[in-house]
């Protein structure tokens, strides 16, 4: 019994390493020869593009709710013409990423955990391996690298649809011209708002990809494990994406964004 | 070039023919002995079928000439190269001379067929000519009997067109051995001796040594050159397949009941 805490600690260490080792395998791999450019571009198609309908509706109804819920307590305290900057900064800086790339957790995360979950049960890595194809630069390096690229454009597709979301909702009870809405909205955010959130997604992006990699790419033979592998992918891609973003806004802060 | 077959010191006489050789092999996972002692020569151009039951370390073994697992102890050599020693370029390259089919097949199941052939062909050969690779991809269907196939999904395909076109992904590299892991498992047994003939046409063809785990007596009688039997991590029985027939063994016998 005394032991127990000792081996869970054991483990917990021997993951990190793996999770450490397997990085290493992935940068190592990013700068050589014969890169996968037609893998890449189909895997940017099937993450980014196929993720447009989730990632677009989710968008468009956080801006619509948003506007709904704040819309009593600002008219209560006079400020309605505040909510498309309220709505402008609280998209863009904080809820976008962070929705967005929590849904990709589940979305892509556990696809990609899942699919090369199956293909090791399967031996499908291993056949690659044994074939001298290099199966971490045909797999893992295009899923990450997509994920990187991708992210940060599904996000600020959201954030874009989070402004119609929320023009819907501002006219649902009031009537504002669209000029009105976007100038009041746009004339509160600045660089410093947009860019520290834009390098926020490529960590989640990172993020996101390489936990769906690691766990696939690493789950055991047996059928359960490709369950075991698109689970565990999403519940620590979402803790990676928790934890970035308490770490981003420390950082933000201290340099004064 | 291919680097010269250097005959390093082993326990017993080593042929020159020999394109594998083990001594005293042993592999475990964790507390659990895989293998023991695991001694074994594999000759050029013969077909040397391991039998034996489930759980034994049979995949293992072959698992272990590809550095798909690495081995504890001992010493294997490949083409005369101790595997354990190879840089990665080395094992790269000597990964391409040896061939492995799956007991699964392996098929990348969101490649077609044409795409899972050309996979090798433009990563290992680094072949680009779309012509050149039509010609290869339609040679080696050929040869394994499935030339319609080209452009179906693995899922389309029956288990026997599975195992025929994982094979011909295999043999389009022209390896010099081939490893079959349980070729003909889950087959009915027609299909089975399609591919056990196949194997046989594959060695005349090609003149490729090759090791074949099985437990099908039947693909046993028609693809062995030379039989060994494992049991518990050890080989326990050498010979041609009428001698291990005939063995008066009782765990021996047991594999040739109906």
């Amino acid at each position: 019994m005394a032991n127990a805490p000792a081996a869970s600690y054991k483990g917990i260490l021997e993951e990190a390493g793996n999770q450490v080792l397997f990085m290493f395998r992935f940068f190592r791999n990013i700068f050589r020869f014969d890169f996968e450019w037609e893998e890449f571009i189909r895997q940017c198609y099937m993450i980014g593009y196929k993720s447009f309908p989730l990632v677009g509706i989710t968008g468009f109804i956080i801006g619509f709710v948003i506007t709904l819920q704040s819309e009593p307590t600002m008219k209560a305290f006079g400020a309605e013409s505040f909510i498309p900057k309220m709505v402008a900064i609280s998209l863009i800086r904080e809820i976008c990423p962070v929705v967005i790339a929590l849904i990709c957790a589940g979305k892509i995360s556990s696809g990609i955990g899942a699919e090369l979950g199956s293909m090791q049960v399967s031996e499908q890595i291993d056949a690659m391996e044994v074939s001298g194809a290099n199966p971490v630069q045909y797999l893992v390096v295009t899923r990450i690298l997509a994920c990187i690229i991708m992210i940060p454009l599904l996000t600020l597709m959201a954030d874009a649809l989070g402004f119609a979301g929320s023009y819907l909702g501002v006219n649902l009870s009031n009537h504002v011209s669209p000029q009105l809405f976007f100038s009041k909205a746009f004339s509160s955010v600045e660089f410093g708002d947009l860019l520290p959130a834009f390098f926020k997604t490529i960590f989640f992006g990172f993020a996101i990809g390489f936990i769906g990699c690691y766990k696939g790419y690493n789950s055991n033979r047996g059928t359960e494990s490709v369950g075991i592998a698109a689970n565990s992918a999403v519940v620590n891609a979402s803790l990676w994406i928790i934890v970035i973003d308490g770490i981003a806004v420390q950082l933000t802060n201290a340099l004064g964004y | 070039m291919d680097e010269p077959i250097q005959n390093k010191k082993v326990d017993t006489p080593q042929d020159n023919s020999d394109v594998i050789t083990m001594r005293h092999i042993a592999k475990s996972f964790g507390d659990n002995a895989i293998l023991k002692d695991i001694n074994m020569d594999l000759h050029k151009g013969e077909n040397l079928v391991i039998l034996g039951k489930s759980g034994t370390g049979k995949s293992v073994t072959i698992k272990l000439i590809v550095n798909l697992l690495e081995y504890d102890k001992g010493e294997l050599k490949v083409f005369g190269d101790e595997v354990k020693d190879l840089s990665e370029q080395e094992l790269k390259k000597l990964r391409t001379r040896v061939g492995f089919l799956f007991q699964s097949a392996a098929l990348y199941d969101s490649m077609t067929v044409r795409e899972n052939l050309e996979f090798p062909l433009k990563r290992i050969l680094k072949i680009k000519d779309e012509k050149e690779l039509e010609d290869r991809i339609k040679e080696v269907l050929d040869s394994v009997g499935l030339p319609d196939a080209i452009d179906k999904m693995p899922s389309e395909l029956s288990g026997g067109m599975r195992k025929r076109i994982g094979l011909a992904r295999t043999i389009i590299l022209k390896p010099e051995i081939m490893l079959y892991d349980e070729p003909t498992t889950g087959l009915d047994p027609i299909t089975s001796k399609e591919i056990s003939e196949l194997i046989m046409s594959m060695q005349e063809k090609f003149k490729i040594s090759s090791i074949i785990i099985t437990h099908d007596i039947a693909c046993a009688k028609i693809t062995a050159n030379r039989m060994m039997v494992m049991d518990k991590g050890e080989f326990v029985a050498e010979g041609t397949f009428e001698e291990l027939e005939n063995s008066s063994d009782d765990f021996i016998k047991s594999f040739f009941k109906l």
